[in-house]
């Protein structure tokens, strides 16, 4: 199975690429579609880990709904381009790489490290089992109810806040 | 099941610190704000992959609600971000310091 890993391989570059390229651009416009083409990238991913629902949904939820509300939130305020960040406070830059590569390093180190680890063995029928519609659609509607309806009353609740939160006052 | 797990959890990590870069560095708020979904993605990242290893569904699931929450967030959060550009007409969160003291 070389496909699988050739499709990691393009998927998690677009992924890495994408991400610093958002994170550098002073433009937010750009920004906001390179974090659009690291959702794509993301759903790709999904796919190779056999979440077939999840990765429709990555699409349509994130790349879709969430990052054109971004758009258009950047096209209705017109922000100003930035400064460079780095030229502004340059002692900040040793602060940030310190705490941001204590971070990663934790992660790593977890990673390379814990126990737990090494006693999955993972099996590709169960794999593809669990990400189909099927098994998502019964847990979600007999053990996991609960929270579905907590789901959309949270997003209920979002709805107003943000109708309240966005409304002209007048005076 | 070819490519070892850690290749997943190792980009979901790196992914992550550029999330913090992103939120520590950027100074508008609305990139601040899309460097958080891209750190909530990298820990959906974690989830799905640990769903798929074990064959257990929960994890997609999980990942499912954080959808849900993370629309609602957006959603709250850009209205919060339209009003104080409505009163201060910036979103540069450095001239945002109304609550500091």
């Amino acid at each position: 199975m070389m496909l699988e890993i050739v499709l990691f391989i393009i998927f998690a570059t677009v992924c890495v690429v994408s991400s610093v390229l958002m994170i550098t651009r002073q433009n937010p416009v750009i920004s906001a579609l390179f974090l659009v083409l690291n959702f794509a990238g993301l759903a790709g991913l999904y796919l190779t880990l056999n979440a077939q629902f999840i990765a429709v949904a990555q699409v349509i939820v994130y790349a879709g709904a969430i990052m054109v509300f971004f758009l258009f939130v950047i096209m209705l305020l017109n922000p100003e381009k930035e400064k460079k960040f780095f030229k502004q406070k340059p002692k900040l830059k040793i602060f940030i790489v310190v705490i941001v590569a204590l971070v990663l390093l934790q992660i790593v180190y977890m990673i390379f490290l814990s126990k737990p680890l090494n006693a999955i063995n993972p099996e590709v029928a169960k794999s593809v089992d669990a990400g189909t519609v099927e098994t998502i659609g019964r847990e979600m509607f007999t053990k996991y109810i609960l929270p579905f309806e907590a789901a959309g009353y949270l997003l209920l609740a979002a709805t107003i806040g943000a109708l309240v939160l966005a409304k002209k006052k007048f005076e | 099941m070819q490519i070892p797990i850690e290749y997943y959890l190792i980009l979901s990590a790196f992914m992550f610190s550029v999330g913090i870069v992103g939120v520590l560095t950027r100074r508008n708020a609305i990139v601040v704000f899309m460097s958080v979904e891209l750190m909530l993605n990298s820990a959906n990242l974690t989830l799905i992959t640990f769903s798929s290893y074990l064959g257990d569904a929960t994890g997609q699931l999980f990942v499912f609600f954080v959808m849900a929450v993370a629309a609602a967030e957006a959603a709250v959060g850009l209205a919060i971000i339209i009003a104080i550009f409505r009163n201060k007409l910036t979103v540069n969160i450095d001239e945002i310091n109304i609550l500091k003291w």
